[in-house]
């Protein structure tokens, strides 16, 4: 006696009546593919913590938009307006006077008492907001196409500032914008130079042992004691102030990759150190496999990860720094647009009394530091998908 | 224990050699320092009596001796043209900036520094150890979640940004004082009751703004430790036979979770010390953060030497007692540390 033929069952196999449950599956112990590939298992790991994902997310944006940070610019960064110094945010209204979006021109009348502009939007006189139009002086796209295409167009005739202008009557947004070009890249230097020094020590130390390993654990016993700021702080004093905005950054970026590898070194050294011991390596040594051979293609993929999510964990710490350096007035120079540039006219207390919007570079500060903080945890805790 | 702290003490000293030459290095790595200038200008305008002068200085300040004599010099382990006379000998140099000697510019500001830094570490105990734990035992409720909440806050939020706020905001609600380490009625003044009541007001918000980073990498520590400890089976057979809830995690648990919280003021210092400097330059305290920055501007270099050897030194001293700390914690390190 047999059940009626399963409409699904076209080659006469048998289906299980219970049906199937991913999730479930995915719980049970020795399912088949617990021997799928390591990336896989990561990325699936990786993809269940969404704060991780949604920070992984919004770096990449970040990152890729860096390019054509222009085109988010409604001005050019360096662009001064007299007369319209310390002016508030203005806003853009949408659908309003029969338009898709309007600005009120902000109009400023000196008080009298105080002897500062005071501003206030003129209400009737609606100004047309275009988006995606061409506008003000050529940027340059991806150091190659100049092009004056923007997202944001001021109005004809009046400005639009939407979160305000500094002490010289610069648009603060498009100050920002530009200013991540530099405040983002520089810990991206910065520890692409700590991570090469850290391999190249931490390596050494683990793989050779002995004297070097001794110098090498004392070398980062010592750097890591040094309160990084003070340090930061002389070396950057030291750079000669008749370098190029261009080097300085550069420069800058060096100065804070310096003090960052003992961590990364560590992290290899003990790698290294653990992995040395292992069969394959030495069965690699046994048949001949030279140095190079054996820590690039044996060892190395087995810690790489490791190290990129320590290295994205130290990038937040070099984004604070340059804003603290250039705050202080010892990083970046002007001409050059980053955060901390822009903090710098935020430092007195009274200014950020009366004009608060001149701390509006705090926000993507925090909010990228917070974002590369979820991201390396997530990927650190993906990282060990056998746990 | 008498050997543990020896070698721990000398480990310290020589760690402390090679950051003076690589401060001695830092400060010097400018092309023009301000005393050079100084000369420069004397030779140019070509009087007898300036070249003489600029010859003087010269000598006085062994710029005619090479850098390694120099260096041993500033140390003091070599006879300078005053004989012995360098940082071992308590001479901390002349700052040409302001023509005065190095320990009557810092003076008050090195105390001010130290007791701002120890107040910070104090606070970041105080607060981390009770936080901590309350976010281990009462992991994933709204506590914990508060504590995960202020611990990244803490860590994303820039010192200055911080700073501003709870000035601003400690100003309006509760007459917190804004700026500075003591109103200006007291500056210049001798040490006194009052005085040093004033100073502790003005703390307040440094301590909090320097600490909090640090303080929240120390709770998620704390946390991740005792929530190990919490899993083990002696915890739940000593809640079973009935040990209170409280004693139970306080007895031993707490005891276990607590050695790295002590060996982690090794990672905690140098962040603090950074954190102070730049905590004080913006708010303005009389520690040595402003007089560093200025030392630096104008290339006075044997200022910004001695202040950057005091603060590698602070931090030094501090880890130095953390280790002592832990080692006297807990046995197993004394002994491990025997045969390396």
């Amino acid at each position: 006696m047999t059940a009626a033929p399963d409409p699904r069952d076209r080659d006469g196999h048998y289906i299980s009546p219970e049906g199937y449950d991913a999730a479930e599956a995915l719980q049970e112990l020795d399912r088949r593919d617990l021997d799928a590939p390591t990336r896989r298992l990561v990325w699936r790991r990786f993809r269940r913590n969404r704060l991780a994902l949604a920070s992984g997310a919004l770096l990449a944006f970040l990152y890729l938009a860096l390019p054509f940070a222009g085109f988010f610019a409604p001005y050019d960064p360096a662009q001064r307006n007299a007369d319209a110094i310390f002016k508030p945010p203005q806003a853009i209204h949408f659908l309003t006077a029969g338009r898709f979006a309007v600005t009120y021109p902000m109009v400023s009348e000196l008080d009298l008492e105080t002897f500062t502009p005071r501003f206030a939007a003129d209400t009737g006189d609606p100004r047309p907001v275009r988006f995606v139009a061409r506008c003000g002086p050529d940027w340059t796209a991806a150091f190659v196409v100049r092009t004056n295409l923007r997202l944001i167009c001021p109005p004809e005739g009046a400005d639009l500032n939407l979160l305000g202008t500094d002490r010289l009557g610069r648009d603060v947004l498009s100050r920002l914008v530009i200013g991540a070009q530099l405040s983002l890249t520089v810990g991206l230097i910065g520890v692409a130079i700590s991570f090469a020094i850290g391999m190249v020590l931490g390596g050494l130390a683990g793989y050779f042992g002995g004297l070097a390993d001794a110098a090498v654990s004392r070398a980062i016993e010592i750097v890591r004691s040094l309160p990084e700021l003070p340090i930061w702080l002389a070396l950057s004093a030291a750079i000669p102030p008749a370098w190029g905005p261009v080097s300085v950054f550069l420069m800058i970026s060096v100065i804070l990759g310096l003090l960052d590898w003992p961590g990364l070194a560590r992290a290899v050294r003990s790698k290294f150190l653990a992995l040395r011991e292992e069969e394959y390596v030495r069965a690699a040594e046994l048949m001949g496999a030279s140095t190079g051979r054996i820590i690039g293609r044996h060892m190395m993929p087995n810690f790489t990860s490791h190290l990129v999510a320590s290295a994205t964990l130290s990038i937040p710490s070099m984004i604070l720094g340059e804003t603290a350096l250039s705050l202080l007035g010892l990083g970046l120079r002007p001409p050059a647009v980053s955060w901390g540039l822009m903090l710098n006219d935020a430092l007195d207390l009274t200014a950020v009394e009366i004009y608060p919007w001149l701390l509006a570079p705090m926000l993507p500060v925090f909010v990228v530091v917070l974002a590369f903080s979820f991201l390396g945890d997530g990927l650190r805790d993906a990282l060990d998908p056998y746990s | 224990m008498i050997l543990f702290v020896l070698r721990r003490i000398w480990a310290m000293v020589w760690t402390l050699a090679v950051v003076s030459v690589l401060v001695f290095v830092i400060v010097n790595l400018p092309p023009g320092d301000f005393l050079s200038n100084q000369i420069a200008q004397l030779r140019a305008s070509g009087e007898a009596a300036s070249v003489a002068r600029a010859e003087f200085l010269m000598r006085e300040f062994a710029l005619d001796r090479p850098m390694w004599q120099q260096y041993l010099i500033w140390v003091g382990l070599w006879p300078g043209p005053g004989g012995f006379s360098g940082l071992l000998q308590g001479d901390l140099g002349w700052s040409f900036e302001l023509n005065r000697p190095v320990s009557a510019v810092v003076g008050e500001a090195l105390w001010l520094t130290v007791a701002l830094n120890l107040f910070t570490v104090l606070f970041v105990y105080a607060v981390a150890l009770p936080l901590g734990a309350i976010a281990a035992v009462r992991a994933n409720t709204w506590i914990d979640y508060l504590a995960t909440f202020v611990g990244y806050i803490g860590l994303a939020t820039p010192n200055f940004l911080l700073a501003l706020i709870l000035y601003h905001y400690g100003a309006h609600w509760f007459g917190l004082p804004v700026g500075g380490l003591m109103s200006n009625a007291y500056l210049d003044q001798p040490m006194s009751i009052a005085k040093l009541g004033d100073i502790l007001g003005h703390l307040i918000v440094p301590v909090i703004v320097i600490g909090t980073a640090g303080m929240a990498g120390m709770v998620r520590r704390l946390r991740a430790n005792l929530l190990d400890e919490l899993g083990k089976p002696y915890v739940t057979t000593a809640l079973a036979k009935g040990v209170p809830p409280a004693r139970a995690v306080l007895r031993y648990p707490l005891r276990m979770a607590l050695n790295p919280f002590v060996a982690d003021i090794g990672n905690l210092l140098p962040g603090l010390v950074s954190g102070s400097v730049l905590v004080s330059l913006v708010m303005g305290l009389q520690t040595i953060g402003p007089i560093l920055l200025s030392a630096l501007r104008s290339q006075d270099y044997f200022l910004s030497g001695f202040i950057l050897m005091f603060v590698c030194f602070l931090t030094l001293v501090g880890m130095l007692v953390s280790d002592l700390l832990l080692a006297w914690l807990d046995p197993r390190i004394r002994y491990a540390g025997r045969d390396r």
